[in-house]
């Protein structure tokens, strides 16, 4: 797993952007082969959204050849609903991109047979290929999705019940009112967003300080459904100084020296974009080397 | 001003990008506007729902994007007058299509072509080839509904009207039936009605006339402060040019400007047809029941001072409309309105000729927008509010017009930051604007 650590909720919007702008680019997907991405909901992407937009509006990313799925929608709530996720991906990402209708899933929570709108998702991201990149974001409970604490950790999307933490969160958005805030919701399983070929999560806040905590420290639990992220051979977490805060330093420390050996010894020139390494950078040896590991 | 070749839109899914579109009370920047066969549509479901893309995108560069001007009281231009009883019909008819299509190119998508006061014989022949029409690039603006302005007025303040066709109502409602005829009952014809409310007879039959859909608007008047409240308590729910054809405001009988001030009239049931409440209202959260008045912003009819004054203390009650007469849009020179010879001189001012009265003006609605938010220093979401919002509440018709809201007819306006016209659209059409 790599972490990256950035000073700000900013800057990790920008670095997340970014990714996956390189990453869509590298992959020059066409519409034979469309790149694959999952999406969330929440305040955690919006500044990666605006950012994608940008790219998208000044012409240095093209969302043709992009499919997307998303990752869960309230039962029961209208599609046009301010609140409703459909609204939400809307008005904050495909308004302004330059992707097909066709080419966008997000689950119906109006749907007439719920089971089979979530079979029938699954099945769908199967014909596509797969997902190739999940983006995603992390509850203060710790839950990936709506995959809340004691969800299977190799659950497929299914309905679920909302935690009551997850419910006073998102009072947010429904005035205040916990009794507005739909009870139940369609969301892709913990093994869903596993089985993506590669995994983000954008961590940010001191309040999500003790769930990156457990997810990444302790071990892989059902009832901090992100830390199934351990077991993914590219997971990759983005997060800000504040929601570190409940780390050891030595965590910290570790991997942000990470960083510094890439730019010192590695260099950008040989550094792949999901991190792997084709060699170090030539050394002369009577060049005094780097004396402390977290220099 | 920026000249366009006319698009052509027709059948087709137009996205409007790269625009400042005014919705909900705000210019957003950089947001988008959808229409499609005359309506303005809600893009998140043609995306969901239907998976379209639109077939045109038209970029408006950062314009601001408004909703389409509504004029409500309009005696003419171009050198026609709608109240001229002594063209043959065809013309009349022909006059009409010169009139609304000359309007486009200031802005004006919408207008209440306004009768001054005339004899019954007049709105006999002229009301009937004066009915409702839709808008589009080959109609012109849309005509709502004809504005009638008197006979029932008071002849003290009769302004530029001809003082022998006046009349009191001595019959009540078969006085006013018998006057202007059978379009009186008919919904297809008369949009608002000025009248003074202290004439013999007029009170009574408010009520009647409300309750037929006419807006009830109170002008041309001597009314105390006391005689207006009983007018809007009867149904009156505008007033016509505020500051003109009315006593001068008084600090101890307030007369009809003095309604801006009331706070014991009745509080509205509904907001149809009622200003939406703001700081100044009587109650914060229900409908203003003070009435829509309708103010000439030619800088000329009105001191640019008390407009300020109006606005502040009944801002979401004030509808700009140009009052404009058959001169608009001609050079200085002598022209008739109705009975009466009037004279434009080299300012642009149209007196009635050989007095100092002024006989409606030449301005025209953009200008008057541009002008209101000079004098008042308001933002440029109200200056325009007042010229589409508040008219289209006027006449009860905000879900159609005035707004940008998805439903609403396509009468869209682009507006640089001068508010000066760039780009109009009548109900989806293109208007051409080098052609006028």
């Amino acid at each position: 797993m790599r972490l990256i650590i950035r000073e700000d909720y900013d800057e990790v919007s920008n670095y997340v952007a970014n990714y996956i702008k390189e990453r869509v680019n590298q992959f020059a997907p066409t519409a034979e082969r469309p790149f694959v991405l999952g999406l969330p909901t929440g305040s955690s992407p919006i500044g990666t959204y605006n950012k994608l937009v940008d790219f998208c509006k000044s012409g240095e990313l093209s969302f043709e050849h992009v499919i997307t799925f998303n990752m869960d929608e309230y039962v029961g709530l209208p599609k046009n609903h301010p609140q409703s996720y459909h609204t939400f991906m809307w008005s904050n990402l495909f308004a302004h991109l330059n992707i097909k209708p066709e080419n966008v899933h997000i689950l119906d929570g109006n749907a007439p047979d719920l089971d089979e709108e979530c079979k029938e998702f699954e099945a769908k991201i199967a014909r596509v290929g797969g997902i190739e990149l999940f983006l995603g974001g992390i509850g203060p409970d710790g839950h990936i999705a709506f995959n809340e604490p004691g969800s299977s950790l190799t659950s497929r999307t299914r309905v679920k019940t909302l935690a009551y933490e997850t419910i006073i969160a998102n009072a947010r958005f429904f005035d205040g009112d916990i009794g507005k805030v739909p009870k139940l919701a369609l969301t892709v399983g913990v093994a869903t967003v596993m089985d993506a070929r590669e995994v983000v999560v954008t961590i940010t806040g001191a309040h999500k300080a003790i769930a990156l905590a457990k997810c990444i420290e302790e071990g892989v639990n059902h009832m901090w459904t992100v830390s199934a992220i351990q077991m993914h051979p590219k997971g990759l977490i983005v997060c800000d100084e504040d929601s570190t805060l409940e780390l050891h330093v030595k965590t910290v420390k570790y991997f942000k020296s990470i960083e510094h050996v890439h730019q010192a010894l590695i260099g950008t020139e040989n550094l792949s974009l999901q991190g792997g390494v084709k060699q170090i950078r030539p050394t002369v040896f009577n060049q005094r080397p780097m004396n402390h590991p977290y220099e | 001003m920026a000249v366009r070749p006319q698009t052509d839109t027709e059948g087709k899914i137009v996205k409007i990008i790269n625009a400042r579109v005014l919705l909900n009370h705000k210019l957003t920047e950089n947001s988008y506007l959808w229409f499609k066969d005359s309506k303005i549509i809600d893009p998140q479901e043609l995306f969901f729902q239907d998976h379209k893309e639109p077939d045109m995108v038209i970029d408006a560069e950062n314009a601001i994007v408004a909703p389409g001007y509504l004029d409500i009281q309009i005696n003419g231009a171009f050198g026609i007058d709608f109240a001229d009883e002594n063209l043959p019909v065809e013309d009349i008819a022909r006059n009409k299509d010169v009139v609304a299509k000359g309007l486009l190119q200031f802005g004006c998508t919408s207008f209440c072509p306004t009768l001054v006061s005339s004899a019954p014989q007049v709105y006999h022949k002229v009301l009937p080839h004066l009915r409702k029409r839709l808008g589009s690039v080959e109609n012109g603006a849309e005509i709502l509904g004809v504005h009638i302005e008197g006979p029932f007025l008071n002849p003290e303040k009769k302004g530029a009207h001809n003082e022998e066709v006046l009349q009191c109502a001595e019959r009540g409602m078969e006085s006013f039936d018998d006057t202007y005829g059978p379009a009186l009952k008919r919904d297809d014809s008369i949009a608002i009605l000025t009248v003074a409310p202290e004439v013999k007879g007029v009170l009574e039959c408010i009520p009647t006339l409300a309750k037929r859909g006419i807006c009830i608007s109170m002008g041309h008047s001597t009314a105390s402060v006391t005689e207006a409240e009983l007018g809007v308590r009867a149904g009156a729910t505008c007033i016509t040019h505020l500051f003109n054809a009315m006593p001068a405001f008084h600090h101890r009988d307030a007369g009809i400007c003095g309604l801006l001030g009331s706070t014991t009239l009745p509080i509205p049931k509904s907001q149809k047809q009622h200003p939406i409440p703001s700081q100044s209202s009587p109650s914060p959260t229900n409908p203003d029941p003070r009435p829509f008045y309708g103010l000439i912003c030619d800088g000329i009819h009105v001191h640019p001072n008390s407009v300020r004054i109006a606005y502040h203390s009944h801002p979401k009650g004030l509808v700009l409309v140009t009052d404009a007469l058959s001169s608009m849009g001609l050079p200085p020179g002598c022209y008739h309105l109705g009975d009466y010879e009037v004279e434009v001189n080299a300012q642009n001012v149209a007196y009635v000729k050989g007095t100092k009265t002024l006989a409606g003006s030449n301005i025209t609605i953009d200008r008057c927008v541009q002008n209101f938010r000079k004098f008042t220093k308001c933002s440029t979401v109200e200056a325009i509010e007042a010229a589409t919002l508040h008219p289209a509440q006027v006449l009860g018709i905000e879900k159609t017009k005035g707004t940008l809201n998805a439903g609403s007819d396509a009468d869209i306006l682009f507006l640089n930051d001068d508010l000066e016209i760039q780009r109009v659209f009548v109900r989806g059409e293109e208007v051409d604007l080098k052609v006028n």
